[in-house]
């Protein structure tokens, strides 16, 4: 990614990768170790303001670690009906009429499709990350 | 002439598999306007010309001469022909009506629910703990980014990246406007229905371009989407089984090939230029017939009713 571009992009999708980071993390993450986590050239004082920020807003909790805090993600809606809500979305994830889905479902043609595209043609060896060689591990690539 | 009135009841049979050929030879944005457009012409022109097949009918019932102020039925056809026609156009009106009305409701129950998973978020994105991969555009004011912590460890933090800037595009373009507009415009027509899933496909290419635009590196872009895919499917067959699909290749591969292609354009295999214009013009005389044959049917309808009102036709 254009890692001097990251640091000019409005502060809203910012916040959406370094709150990404704390919730795909397994504890409480220091500003700096979203860095680590996030593997970007963003500044360390840069991510410190925005975890602060989410944590005004009420996104984050924090707790003293050393000399600074540690912040970990709080759930977002009440739990329980909105896991119910989302499995009801789930069930019927193809007929949906208004939301446009990241991914639709694969069938085994697909599949192999899909992976063979992916793992195939490496046209390009300037790819940092190696190509697609962790596909099985999505944490190969991850920092930290 | 009466017969006019069929035009735009039959051309969405040959205005649809034109338009998906040349949507797929457009880039995905263009496609996407041209499938929508042409949906909301055919679906507006055959409804009219279903109420255009009542009126003729229907002026035989007194309460609707009273009320049209006619002194007779409309000469609109063969009396027979009309009577016969009135109530089949009729109740395939009344039962249209009520699908799209069911189909609005679904859709805006759809929404509720997915706002209430979603919850009060302040921010852009809504994080949900869920261990199955899932990710979508929820549109609204502001819209939001709706997203599982499976999915979140499904990806890479710059593959993350991809993801959100997909759905940021459908956000922006406010893509579920012409989901929703083609998916009721596919309650108008039975053929229309085969529109919906090109538009869903021309849709998620202008996000996935979009995408492939902000993180400044189409494989980043495909690879996030092939992973995303790949997840979600691993996921699935533990959690219970799935019947298999037709072996077509479904939109994901295509659009991971659309991306590694590098062409940025066209979202699928290119028409020959000169059937592809072919075509296009095809199309395009589908729909202005349509269009200009209601409202041909309905002026022609309207010198009926005036004749009937007892006034002259004579302008």
């Amino acid at each position: 990614m254009g890692d001097e571009s990251a640091e000019r992009r409005p502060a809203g999708e910012l916040e959406a990768g370094v709150l990404a980071a704390l919730w795909a993390a397994d504890g409480p993450l220091t500003p700096g170790q979203v860095q680590g986590a996030l593997g970007t050239r963003l500044a360390r004082t840069t991510i410190a303001t925005i975890l602060s920020r989410l944590y005004e807003k009420g996104t984050v909790t924090r707790a003293r670690s050393g000399r600074g805090y540690a912040y970990t993600p709080t759930e977002d809606a009440p739990g329980l009906t909105a896991r119910r809500m989302h499995s009801e979305l789930a069930k019927d994830e193809d007929r949906s009429a208004v939301l446009a889905r990241f991914v639709s479902q694969l069938n085994d043609e697909d599949e192999r499709l899909l992976r063979s595209l992916l793992d195939g043609g490496e046209p390009r060896t300037d790819d940092r990350t190696g190509g697609v060689g962790s596909l099985d591990g999505p944490d190969g690539g991850r920092a930290g | 002439m009466i017969y006019l009135v069929w035009v735009p009841l039959l051309t969405p049979f040959l205005a649809v598999p034109a338009a998906r050929r040349v949507a797929a030879a457009l880039a995905p944005r263009h496609a996407a306007w041209l499938l929508t457009a042409v949906a909301l012409v055919l679906a507006a022109s055959s409804s009219a010309a279903l109420a255009l097949l009542v009126v003729p009918g229907a002026s035989y019932l007194p309460v609707v001469a009273v009320l049209g102020e006619l002194l007779e039925p409309l000469k609109a056809g063969p009396p027979a022909v009309a009577v016969a026609l009135a109530p089949v156009a009729g109740s395939l009106l009344v039962w249209r009506t009520g699908v799209l009305a069911v189909a609005a409701h679904r859709g805006r129950a759809e929404l509720r629910r997915a706002r209430a998973a979603a919850g009060g978020t302040a921010g852009e994105l809504a994080v949900l703990r869920d261990s199955r991969p899932d990710a979508y555009a929820l549109p609204g004011r502001p819209g939001r980014i709706v997203v599982t912590t499976g999915m979140l460890r499904a990806l890479e933090p710059a593959e993350r990246e991809a993801l959100f800037a997909h759905e940021r595009a459908h956000l922006r373009g406010r893509h579920h406007l012409f989901l929703t507009a083609v998916e009721l415009a596919a309650h108008c027509h039975p053929a229309l229905r085969a529109l919906c899933e090109p538009l869903r496909y021309a849709l998620e290419r202008t996000a996935d371009e979009a995408a492939a635009a902000a993180v400044g590196d189409r494989r980043l872009a495909a690879r996030a989407i092939g992973r995303a895919a790949l997840a979600g499917r691993e996921d699935r067959d533990r959690a219970r089984p799935r019947a298999v699909l037709a072996a077509t290749a479904g939109p994901v591969p295509r659009r991971v090939a659309a991306l590694l292609g590098g062409s940025g354009g066209a979202s699928g295999p290119g028409l020959p230029s000169r059937t592809g214009r072919l075509i296009a013009g095809a199309l395009l005389c589908c729909v202005v017939l349509s269009g200009a044959t209601a409202v041909g049917a309905a002026n022609d309808l309207h010198d009926h009713i005036e004749i009937a009102q007892g006034e002259s036709a004579a302008d």
